[in-house]
């Protein structure tokens, strides 16, 4: 089985964001870059697979040149190979779709595997997007995979609950937190990833379909009322909840 | 604007998020008719939302759609889309709103804007507003192509009855290609007993300040007199005393309730991400200076040991719960 492994590169979240001279993108100087936390699940999740049912991993990501260092830990991992699809912008998730797309259209996988979510925008967009470009079904949130010839059968995490989803390859899947607990790279498997190959492509000529006009930081517009925990400070607290903001 | 409105049933009516989206596609449409579409629902249920001013509702009838398969519901309501021509169409950001709404918008080749917070109608083109790094940023989003497909994150824009318009309702057979593959749902576990964070009111979240799991039964009490879910910080799931699907924060659940009450919880960022758009914040922390502070409406600098108890008890005197 063939698998194509998705990541991306994100600011860790502890980051202090500002917003960069553009007025529409952060400032990146002294942003600490990280991969993105989920997607160490779907590494995870992808080298499982080749461990079941054998065949090859390849992870791909989306960035500017420096993203190849996510791309390094994957190789660490245990990623057969690596691509990155250089984009020195950041490009909206249609054009990263596409680009991720096209490249499937290529290499025939027989499984993509995401994170649940990339932490940076948070949009929950690109997965199904490049599943109904390739025509393919998707489970997003797997918490459970099995994959049985081509039947696949998975946990999908949704509120209030788990729905017990099936499908059959090729196939889509985002992983959720607890899919599989991510492995740690050795250090003789880090020194080799250094060295390996990385395949360079060039983003998919679609034009995109969404512009961002401001970016700013949110204001905070919190009362700040803090007491101390006397039993008047307590029940001044109730009352105001009542009364004030009348949530009680 | 012309906006269609992709709708849930709940009980005898519709989800809360089907409330919120016709609101706020009421308050963009500028005067122009909001459409919905809905599946395996009855007349009755969509008529509950009539009041909350839904011109028309396109029925897809039939219990096979009842089920979460994204890429059939996906083709249908691209399908209904391009039959009545609407240039926008929106989802709750959901489980089924997210499944669903990035295959309409490559069926549709519409810009896709997801989980947004604000929506506007700057001159027939719409404008969203959306939280991005981890709700450390937000941005001003607008389609450049002619259609554009949204999901609201649940919870912020509040559902607002109208003068009850006549609703008028007609069933919709969509046609789906042979050729469409899609993922199946075979079986549901439901969370028995217990109230989802990502659907509550009000969440009650404990942290690490509680010191082990014997001592939920304090979160447990608070959240049983406001009628509130129990959360949970990550560092407290992540040692194994609560469930994952508790987790408040980046690696759990966003959440936008209209209280949230963190209790021992300090509020690092990857909590903060979770709950930050909650319309009330409460903390209870026993250091003055943990970061939840900052995000706080209401604050109670002390020991969760001896406050929540007390918490619980003057609340129950309000609540009666």
């Amino acid at each position: 089985m063939n698998i194509l492994v998705c990541i991306s590169q994100v600011p860790d979240t502890t980051t202090k964001i500002s917003v960069g001279p553009d007025g529409t993108t952060i400032n990146s100087t002294g942003v600490k870059y990280i991969l993105n936390p989920y997607d160490e699940f779907a590494i995870e999740t992808g080298l499982r697979m080749k461990g079941q049912h054998g065949g090859t991993v390849t992870t791909i990501t989306i960035g500017p040149e420096t993203a190849k260092e996510v791309l390094r830990t994957a190789l660490a991992m245990g990623s057969d190979t690596a691509v990155l699809v250089k984009d020195p912008s950041r490009s909206d998730s249609f054009v990263v779709a596409s680009s991720i797309a096209e490249y499937a259209q290529e290499s025939k996988p027989d499984l993509i595997v995401f994170g649940r979510q990339s932490i940076d925008f948070d949009s929950f967009q690109i997965p199904p997007m490049v599943a109904e470009m390739l025509g393919w079904p998707d489970i997003a949130t797997v918490s459970s995979l099995n994959i049985d010839g081509t039947d696949v059968t998975a946990e999908s995490d949704v509120e209030g609950g788990k729905l017990q989803m099936s499908a059959s390859l090729p196939c889509v899947i985002s992983a959720q937190k607890g899919l599989y607990d991510p492995r740690y790279p050795k250090l003789p498997d880090i020194m080799k990833a250094k060295s390996k190959p990385i395949e360079e492509r060039a983003l998919s000529t679609v034009s995109p379909r969404t512009a961002i006009t401001a970016m700013s930081l949110p204001e905070s517009k919190r009362l700040n009322t803090i007491v101390g925990d006397s039993d008047a400070d307590i029940n001044e607290i109730v009352r105001l909840l009542h009364e004030q903001a009348k949530v009680i | 604007m012309s906006i269609l409105v992709v709708l849930e049933p709940s009980g005898d009516g519709l989800k809360r998020t089907s409330y919120e989206a016709i609101t706020a596609a009421v308050s963009c449409a500028a005067g122009a008719p909001v459409q919905g579409i809905i599946f395996d629902a009855t007349e009755s249920q969509v008529s509950s939302a009539s009041i909350y001013g839904l011109s028309s509702c396109m029925i897809v009838h039939g219990p096979e759609w009842n089920q979460l398969q994204s890429s059939f519901i996906a083709s249908a309501v691209a399908e209904a889309a391009t039959s009545i021509d609407v240039t926008t169409v929106i989802f709750a950001a959901n489980a089924y709103g997210k499944s669903i709404a990035p295959r309409v918008a490559v069926r549709l080749s519409a810009g896709l804007i997801t989980d947004c917070v604000e929506l506007q109608n700057n001159a027939g083109t719409l404008a969203a507003v959306r939280p991005v790094y981890s709700g450390k940023a937000r941005v001003s989003v607008h389609s450049v192509t002619a259609k554009t497909v949204v999901t609201l994150r649940p919870n912020v824009f509040t559902a607002k009855q109208t003068v009850a318009t006549s609703l008028s309702t007609s069933a919709f057979t969509p046609s789906i290609a042979s050729d469409v593959r899609t993922a199946s749902v075979t079986g549901h576990i439901i969370n028995e007993g217990t109230l989802d964070v990502s659907e509550a009111d009000i969440i009650v979240s404990g942290g690490r300040g509680l010191k082990g799991p014997e001592h939920f039964h304090l979160v447990e009490n608070l959240a049983k007199s406001l009628g509130a879910a129990v959360g949970a910080s990550r560092a407290v799931v992540d040692a194994g005393w609560r469930p994952h699907r508790e987790q408040v924060g980046q690696t759990g659940k966003t959440v936008s309730p209209t209280m949230y009450v963190a209790c021992g919880i300090s509020g690092a960022v990857q909590h903060l991400a979770g709950m930050s758009t909650s319309k009330i914040i409460v903390a209870v922390n026993k250091d003055k200076d943990a970061p939840i502070f900052t995000v706080a409406d209401y604050g109670i600098v002390g020991d969760v040991f001896e406050v929540l108890p007390k918490l619980a008890t003057a609340i129950s005197t309000v609540t009666g719960k």
